[in-house]
């Protein structure tokens, strides 16, 4: 998701290229359902939120975490811990265009051992941001367990990751991108450029 | 960017990006598995042609918690002992697939030379008295840390000017990134034409750290002071050195950064180094980050 | 006996003042007429050279032969003939050999292997003291009888003033000049490269002019007492221009030499460690070169001399410190000399003057004049012809030279010694 703070660069001025185009597939009161609807999900699975922790992949999945957890507190009327998980250099893809991409700093919110982490990001592709996630994650500790959660799946599955919650399927073609994104009146949408 | 020579001339911008990629770093010298696959199955390869133990372990451990292989190549082990030149050594690394050449040498211009024979990234590690560039990226950092920005604030380095290649990289770290520079030694180490670097030289400690929010002392080497280049460590301590009465010239809340390792009672008085102002143990933290960032930045992909 | 003519070239004899289009005829190796009408009697040969200039050929006062013993670098033959591509005809190669020339034998050996294998006419040095340790003076008197035309220590430096004092003075009664690289080693120390901004910047160890001048005082001084002729070597310095002139002034006997890469350049070149930027004395500031350009503009310096220093490649493809001293320089001396004619410092026959006919007579070695009866030495230069200089078309077996891949303008392209030709830059007179 582009950050209207950042320099621009020639990606973010592709981005907003892209942000005249595109077809929307899902607005902002359509992520308010698919993210209420992981959250229920998230507790049906497991009603007891005591081990739970809510990690967001930088940065896609933030916005997506930030409303899951918001929906999760309200739902259990507890305090769930939230992490920001950087994959970086985590990632197993060739670098494109020699440029490093940046890492940022990961924040866990408490220890991972014994604890159920839910991963949370905004597109699942591949499945390669989850796997290298997973790693990162087990550097940190050995949790109980490792769920997925993600706004939108898109397919096109590259290795055997599965995803425990998701907020709406959306079939589409591999060339496609599938984004989530800030609108200038600040609403979210999930469009298809 | 391409290789790490110095930062004579790196660009605002590829300074900021180092210091940026640093905080990710730290970050993960902060966990409790101090490790990302990152660089996996990469090789670094230490040319410490010039003694170093600090630097060069830095230098290792930044290698390592990046999951490269890092490999030390000395002098005395070195095939450089057998009269190998330095040129036919480093084409012999490189034909290794060595992927980053980490190079220290006591003569200004090694890391250049090499870099023009190899098809390698080749960082240096501190060149003759030419530049150390990750030594003013991690002092940069550190002082980030503690002041945010260096726009608009004064900064003394003091000590053998001429001899530093701390202080020539410092300078030019520092003026890019907005600060004042001054530059303190006794005539005898100050380098002609120092002005040329936008800094301006004093001869007192009192005239450079007036007013000042940071305080570089450079370590003296005994052997340049003792008779040639300054009467005794005696003089020089009481002329030269930082202690608490040097310091109160500074401003209140004043930083001292040394690059170590550290005389005691020569160029910083004991009670000085460990006091609050100083932040010299985090330079040594700050270092392994700010080296894992240079390597990580310099092995992507085709450049 | 054949009588050849070159016709229709701007002729330039600094002898005799001669800077006019006319012809000249060579015959059984002397110039038989020179001039503006062609002389009598029919040539069997005619050059047409209309666009070019005959000048006597250059003759060169600072060259190291490396022969005997470093013949890797250079030898007599490989240097020679890099000389006759720069348009000399004769030069003079230092003692700093090995064996270094102390002796009569080293002396005659090098003046046989010279007719033996030599391109250009080629006279010797000898060191001014034994070993060029700086101690003891060397046998001039027997040197001198072997055919040494001067004495010098270059390549080392003599530090002690009462020994310097001595080799002045027998020198001078031996009647052969002392050539002098003027160096305060202990101001030097371990400098490499001139103090000053460039220096600082790219951390190596620096020494400033003073070094030299130090010792340039010290000579002129030993040199007024003595009544010796002493020349001093590359000077680099702005304050060293200024003492020589103070004295030549006041009737001190001497001369000096300028290197073309001193008129040229400046320290800013050291900025890439290149070490074909590397020689002794190190390349100094803007100031300095402008002292230097103007001294010889007005003769207080009196020639320029190449110093031409051959070094292997993997002798300079090192640390820069670690790298020898010194560059080739008998290639391009000429094209740097027409650079300070196309920038108005001198005339084509100042030029020729300062690159021929006062080295000759500094010396006394013969040469440098284009009057009938002399040898058949000269040169037909096209000052307009570009080359780029590369290691594959310099003669010299060494290519360190600190023009490398840069685009000159200006060479000689045809070079006659007695009456021969030493080189020819093409088959066929090309303009």
């Amino acid at each position: 998701m582009s950050n209207p703070a950042e320099p621009a660069s020639a990606a973010d001025r592709e981005a907003e290229r892209e942000l005249a185009q595109g077809r929307v597939v899902l607005d902002a009161a359509g992520i308010q359902r698919a993210t209420t609807r992981i959250a229920h999900e998230i507790l049906e699975r497991q009603p007891d939120v005591s081990d739970l922790v809510i990690v967001a992949i930088v940065r896609g999945g933030e916005p997506v975490a930030k409303l899951v957890a918001a929906q999760l507190e309200q739902l259990s009327e507890r305090k769930i811990p939230q992490g920001a998980l950087d994959i970086t250099l985590y990632r197993d893809d060739v670098v494109a265009r020699g440029v490093r991409p940046m890492p940022r700093p990961t924040r866990m919110p408490c220890s991972v051992d014994g604890k159920r982490v839910v991963l949370v990001d905004d597109v699942m592709f591949t499945g390669r941001t989850i796997r290298a996630a997973m790693d990162a994650v087990l550097d940190f500790g050995r949790p109980a367990a490792i769920q997925v959660a993600t706004l939108v799946d898109r397919g096109h599955r590259e290795l055997p990751i599965k995803v425990d919650f998701v907020g709406k399927n959306i079939p589409t073609a591999r060339a496609e991108r599938v984004v989530l994104r800030k609108r200038a009146d600040g609403e979210l949408e999930v469009a298809i450029v | 960017m391409r290789h790490l020579l110095g930062i004579e001339h790196m660009s605002r911008d590829e300074i900021e990006r180092v210091l940026e990629t640093s905080e990710a770093m730290l970050e993960i010298s902060q966990r409790e598995i101090k490790r990302v696959p990152t660089l996996r199955g990469r090789t670094v390869i230490n040319v410490f042609l010039e003694s170093s133990t600090r630097t060069r372990v830095s230098f290792e451990i930044a290698a390592k918690r990046l999951s490269a292989d890092a490999i030390n190549v000395t002098r005395a082990g070195s095939s450089l002992s057998k009269a190998e030149t330095l040129a036919d050594m480093a084409r012999n690394l490189a034909a290794m697939s060595a992927d980053v050449l980490v190079v220290r040498d006591s003569v200004a211009g090694v890391p250049h030379m090499l870099a023009e024979r190899v098809r390698v990234p080749v960082v240096n590690a501190g060149d003759g008295c030419h530049e150390h560039p990750t030594q003013a990226l991690l002092d940069a950092f550190t002082l980030r840390q503690s002041l945010g920005s260096l726009e608009g604030r004064v900064v003394a380095i003091v000590g053998d000017i001429s001899h530093s290649r701390v202080a020539r990289s410092d300078i030019y770290c520092f003026t890019k990134l907005g600060a004042e520079v001054r530059v303190a030694a006794p005539p005898t180490m100050m380098p002609a034409g120092i002005e040329a670097l936008g800094v301006k030289p004093c001869f007192s400690m009192k005239e450079a750290l007036s007013g000042a929010d940071v305080v570089v002392m450079l370590r003296i080497q005994q052997e340049r002071v003792a008779g040639s280049l300054f009467p005794s460590v005696r003089e020089y301590a009481s002329t030269f050195g930082l202690n608490a009465r040097t310091l109160a010239l500074a401003k209140p809340d004043a930083i001292v950064l040394h690059p170590g390792p550290i005389n005691r009672g020569v160029e910083i008085a004991s009670d000085v180094a460990d006091a609050e102002p100083s932040r010299i143990l985090d330079q040594v933290t700050n270092g392994v980050a700010v080296r894992m960032a240079v390597l990580y930045l310099l092995t992507g992909g085709a450049a | 006996m054949s009588r050849l003519r070159i016709s229709g070239a701007r002729l330039l004899d600094p002898a005799s003042g001669r800077d006019e289009l006319g012809s000249l005829d060579v015959e059984d190796g002397r110039i038989v007429s020179v001039g503006r009408d062609a002389g009598g009697g029919a040539p069997d040969e005619v050059l047409e050279a209309r666009g070019l200039w005959l000048a006597p050929g250059l003759v060169d006062l600072h060259t190291h032969l490396r022969e005997p013993g470093q013949e890797y670098k250079e030898d007599i033959e490989s240097g020679t003939r890099a000389a006759a591509a720069g348009g000399y005809t004769l030069v003079c190669c230092m003692a700093n050999t090995d064996p270094v020339n102390d002796s009569p034998a080293v002396t005659e050996y090098i003046q046989r292997r010279a007719r033996e294998s030599g391109n250009v006419r080629v006279r010797v040095i000898a060191a001014a003291t034994q070993g060029l340790r700086g101690e003891i003076m060397s046998e001039m008197a027997s040197l001198a009888t072997a055919g040494a035309i001067a004495f010098s220590d270059d390549g080392a430096v003599i530090m002690d003033a009462a020994v310097m004092r001595r080799v002045l003075e027998y020198a001078r009664g031996i009647g052969r000049p002392v050539i002098a690289h003027c160096e305060d080693l202990n101001l030097r120390g371990s400098g490499v490269v001139h103090e000053g901004a460039h220096a600082t910047c790219c951390g190596l160890p620096s020494s400033p002019g003073e070094a030299e001048t130090v010792m340039v005082a010290r000579d002129l001084e030993l040199a007024r007492l003595t009544g010796a002729h002493l020349h001093v070597a590359h000077v680099s310095a702005a304050r060293s221009v200024e003492l020589i002139r103070e004295a030549k002034a006041a009737g001190v006997r001497v001369t000096a030499e300028v290197t073309p890469h001193h008129l040229l350049l400046t320290d800013e070149e050291i900025r890439g460690y290149d070490t074909n930027k590397k020689m002794a004395p190190p390349l100094r500031s803007a100031r300095d070169r402008e002292a230097l350009r103007h001294g010889l503009a007005d003769g207080t310096l009196d020639c320029i001399a190449t110093d031409h220093a051959p070094h292997a490649h993997y002798e300079k493809d090192v640390e820069f410190t670690a790298a020898p001293f010194g560059v080739v320089g008998l290639e391009t001396a000429l094209s740097v000399g027409l650079e300070l004619v196309r920038e108005d410092l001198l005339s084509p026959l100042s030029l020729m003057d300062r690159m021929s006919t006062r080295p000759a007579r500094a010396f006394g070695v013969g040469g440098g004049t284009l009057e009938p009866g002399a040898p058949a030495d000269f040169v037909l230069i096209d000052p307009e012809r570009g080359f780029k200089v590369d290691a594959a078309g310099l003669a010299s077996r060494s290519k360190n030279s600190a023009f490398l891949g840069k685009e000159l303008r200006g060479r000689a392209i045809r070079t006659w010694v007695g009456g021969r030709v030493a080189f020819a830059l093409d088959e066929e007179l090309v303009r």
